[in-house]
């Protein structure tokens, strides 16, 4: 006998294993997310993804289905919790849209849009980050780090390499690269490494790529994030 | 202190020592940073080597833990416990004394490299304050002349092996004994117990007896000892969680004083229940002044057969016990943050499920209990289920130690049948005029007076010890304040609402207690401490906004009487009319806001 729950009136079916996140994809349901990515272990640190689950709090892609269960997905409670994640995303970093090479292919954007996220009204903490420009291929703007920890794993568990670990603690939690120098061009990433694909945000971009797509036509720009996906899933994003 | 010793010898020791595991990383960090003061860049590289780790995996592990550091501290490493039992006993004008004194700023280290000071969370000597470490070495009942005296100690390099021994002191402060403290253990009568009787005949008697977890979430003791002997593994493990992190307890210190035989008698009885054959005691850091006196009643109990190999000439009862130490993380507490801890790594709660219980340390089924649960499975191994239900309440049986601490006459620990009530214990402690009690440490509840007919229970106020009471010459919105900074300092920083909210639920508190914040700014806090209490991955973060949530609810006159203006809303708000300005020009920077604009 087959499996399903209830995702905002839609049963979706699933296997013993999966997660709500898991079967919803399959199913073809939204469910937001940034540090979610099905080729990887499950990660739960964003909470974008946040449902509940027969009225319970909990982050779809870490939560094992259910059978029978009734998931909330498009609530306004939900979405309105989501756009004050999204702000905390925001505020705590530093994101100049208008100024990146990654916006309209931007997954924090791309969702900041779909939940209908405007000004943000939290105080902004303006961090100071650096850039590490230091390799030929591949530049990194930590300020534009979200945390998500897909290249850590990445590196980790496909390339092999661990070039990405998480240091510090709290709100001085930062992304370190494996090196003497502590610098990427010192590191032993390569561009053609999995790590190089899988940044969500405009923090690990390709060095000699000025705008190949133009504003406006992007990824994002031409349909919203719930119908076209994960930005690092196309081929045209990730050379 | 031992700076001719050279870092490739230390660590070859320490990799001896702890089986060149990488397991074991943080253990062997916390030997080099004693060793050293610091992690120096050179044993980052020696050790990823040795143990096949990166040198950012070792970077992050130091980077995550307050007391491991990869710049040098001074040779005297002082830090003054900062929670706000040891501020309202002066342990604020007492680290400004000692700065001066000894010409460093507290949060730095002095230039010539003798002295660092700084502020720590809780070092659990709520009772016996002001108290601060040196160097990880517990300093207690600090007065200004205690403070000259250490000054003249540092600046004379007195090694602290030759510091007088009274700096040092802790004194148990038992106040009140019941069931658990009134009475004693006949040594190896609970491990009997298991062997002649069997593990499922004692799991039968510890069900009977009800015992629920005391290191705060109350959940049942045979539940959890019955799911990790049902899970199918190898191996099976013991931890007894003596983190002690929530401010304002000190409970498990003085039973890890006093009765470390009995707690070691309880986690061989769990092991023998289990069929467990490792057992690790998770030590905070703080009690790193305990260790020897825990290592030599490791040495003594297996000297005579309660440890080791055929415990009790019982072949096949083989189990032992390891002390690991903390590096000050109160997240570590959290038992999968723990284990992480325990297996070297930066201590970030898992994913559950798998629960511990079946996917603990390394994998292996794990029971992770509190001190004062271990203590009391063990008692009622020996002395039945009906002597423990003698005292407490139908939810919550026996009795609970409490760490009392605050404005009161006799600070102290306190053992009382559950079901207490708060006057009962206000009055025994000889505590007057009170504004509010603080159950259960910051990430507990605020009780006003009205409310003290409640009751210490898992059904009423639960709490894993803390009792923290303020008189009405209290400032409450600075306890408040204390709070929720403890909370950004011990955030792990692994999930969004906790890392980031903590940090925003500070700043728009502080915009209050400064007297800049609008009603608006209260509408804000809640928003965020409602998301954190929603959206987070684990309990810390779940309960962080508890100071701020709980104080606006049980004292909002507090709040209130701090706004800017409680009447007056701006009813054309100039600095969000610049908005659409600022997308387009894409500007968010101080210069395109205007100041007072409202939030
Ligand atoms: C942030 C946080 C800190 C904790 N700190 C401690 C602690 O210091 N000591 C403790 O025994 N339990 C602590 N706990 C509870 C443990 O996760 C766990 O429930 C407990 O150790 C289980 O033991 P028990 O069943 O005997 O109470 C903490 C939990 C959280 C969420
Ligand atoms: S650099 Fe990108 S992929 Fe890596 S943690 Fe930051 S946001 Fe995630
Ligand atoms: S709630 Fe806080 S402590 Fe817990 S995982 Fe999230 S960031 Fe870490
Ligand atoms: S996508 Fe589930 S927590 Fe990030």
């Amino acid at each position: 006998m087959s499996r399903h729950f209830v995702i905002d009136g839609q049963r979706v079916p699933f296997e013993e294993g999966e997660t709500v996140m898991d079967a919803a994809l399959a199913a073809g349901v939204y469910i937001p997310h940034l540090c979610h990515n099905p080729e990887f272990h499950p990660h739960g640190s964003c909470r974008l993804c946040m449902v509940t689950v027969n009225g319970r709090h909990s982050a779809a892609c870490i939560t094992p289905a259910a059978d029978g269960a009734e998931v909330e997905n498009n609530s306004d409670v939900l979405m309105a919790q989501r756009r004050t994640l999204l702000q905390m995303l925001f505020v705590e970093g530093n994101h100049q849209c208008p100024a990146c090479e990654k916006s309209g292919a931007c997954q924090l954007q791309a969702v900041a849009y779909y939940c209908g996220m405007l000004a943000p009204e939290l105080t902004h903490l303006y961090p100071k980050r650096e850039v590490d420009a230091s390799h030929p291929d591949v530049a990194i703007d930590f300020n534009r780090c979200i945390l998500c920890e897909l290249c850590v794993r990445a590196s980790r568990d496909v390339d092999g390499k661990d070039v990405f670990a998480i240091s510090g603690r709290g709100i001085g939690t930062h992304l370190v690269v494996n090196s003497e120098s502590g610098k990427l061009g010192d590191s032993q990433f390569d561009a053609g490494d999995k790590a190089a694909h899988v940044c969500p945000v405009g923090a690990i971009l390709f060095k000699h790529r000025g705008y190949d797509v133009p504003i406006g036509e992007r990824l994002y720009d031409l349909e919203p994030i719930s119908r076209v996906g994960d930005v690092a899933a196309q081929e045209d994003y990730n050379g | 202190m031992t700076h001719h010793l050279s870092v490739e010898d230390v660590i070859a020791d320490l990799l001896g020592q702890w089986g060149h595991d990488s397991y074991n990383l943080l253990q062997i960090l916390i030997g080099v940073q004693q060793v050293f003061s610091h992690v120096p860049s050179a044993a980052l590289d020696l050790i990823a080597d040795k143990l096949s780790l990166t040198r950012a995996n070792l970077e992050g592990v130091i980077g995550f833990y307050s007391f491991l550091h990869t710049q040098p501290r001074g040779l005297y490493d002082l830090l003054i416990s900062d929670n706000i039992v040891d501020q309202m006993s002066g342990s604020r004008e007492l680290a400004g004394l000692l700065a001066q004194r000894l010409g460093v700023e507290p949060g730095t280290t002095r230039e010539d490299g003798v002295v660092s000071l700084g502020y720590t969370s809780c070092t659990g000597m709520g009772d016996q304050g002001p108290a601060a470490l040196v160097n990880n070495h517990a300093l207690t009942s600090l007065t200004p002349q205690r403070i000259e005296q250490i000054a003249g100690l540092i600046e004379e390099r007195m090694p602290l092996g030759e510091w007088p021994q009274e700096l040092f002191a802790v004194s148990e402060n038992i106040q009140r004994r019941d069931l658990l403290l009134d009475n004693d253990l006949q040594e190896g009568a609970a491990i009997d117990a298991v062997v002649s009787r069997g593990a499922e005949q004692l799991l039968g008697e510890l069900e009977a007896s009800g015992l629920r977890g005391r290191g705060g979430a109350g959940f049942r003791t045979a539940l959890k000892w019955r799911f990790c002997r049902d899970a199918s593994a190898a191996e099976r493990v013991v931890v007894c969680n003596a983190d002690e992190g929530e401010p304002g307890t000190f409970k498990d210190r003085v039973l890890l004083q006093a009765d470390a035989d009995r707690l070691f008698e309880g986690m061989t009885l769990c092991a023998g229940v289990i069929g467990a054959s490792r057992g690790f005691l998770y030590l905070r850091a703080e009690y790193l002044y305990l260790l020897e006196d825990l290592q030599q009643e490791l040495q003594r109990r297996r000297d005579a057969n309660l440890l080791g190999e055929a415990i009790l000439g019982q072949a096949g009862f083989d189990f032992d016990i390891e002390i690991h130490l903390g590096a000050g993380a109160y997240i570590c507490g959290e038992e999968s943050a723990l284990i992480e801890s325990l297996e070297g790594k930066r201590g970030i709660p898992r994913i559950r499920p798998p629960f511990p219980v079946t996917e603990g340390y390394r994998g292996r089924p794990t029971v992770v209990n509190n001190v004062e649960t271990l203590i009391a499975a063990a008692m009622i191994a020996a002395n039945g289920a009906e002597w423990f239900r003698s005292r407490g309440t139908d939810d919550s049986a026996g009795t609970k130690l409490l760490s009392i601490s605050g404005d009161c006459k006799r600070p102290g620990v306190y053992e009382y049948p559950y079901g207490v009530s708060l006057e009962t214990i206000l009055h025994d402690c000889g505590a007057e005029d009170v504004q509010a009690v603080q159950v259960a440490g910051p990430a507990g509840q605020c009780v006003p007076p009205s409310e003290f007919d409640r009751s210490i229970a898992f059904e009423d106020l639960s709490t894993g010890g803390s009792i923290m009471i303020f008189s009405r010459q209290r400032d409450l919105l600075n306890v408040v304040e204390n709070f929720s900074d403890f909370f950004v300092h011990e955030s792990c920083g692994f999930c969004t609402p906790c890392r980031v909210g903590t940090t925003l639920l500070q700043k728009r508190l502080h915009k209050v207690v400064s007297g800049h914040a609008t009603s608006e700014d209260l509408v804000m806090m809640e928003r965020l401490g409602s998301l954190m209490r929603e959206s987070s991955h684990c309990g810390l973060g779940a309960t962080a906004a508890n100071p701020v949530l709980d104080g606006m609810e049980k004292f909002p006159e507090l709040f209130a009487a701090r706004l800017k203006s409680t009447s007056f809303e701006p009813a054309f708000d100039l600095d969000a009319a610049l908005e659409e300005a600022r997308q387009i020009s894409g500007r968010d920077d101080a210069g395109a806001h205007i100041e007072g604009g409202g939030i």
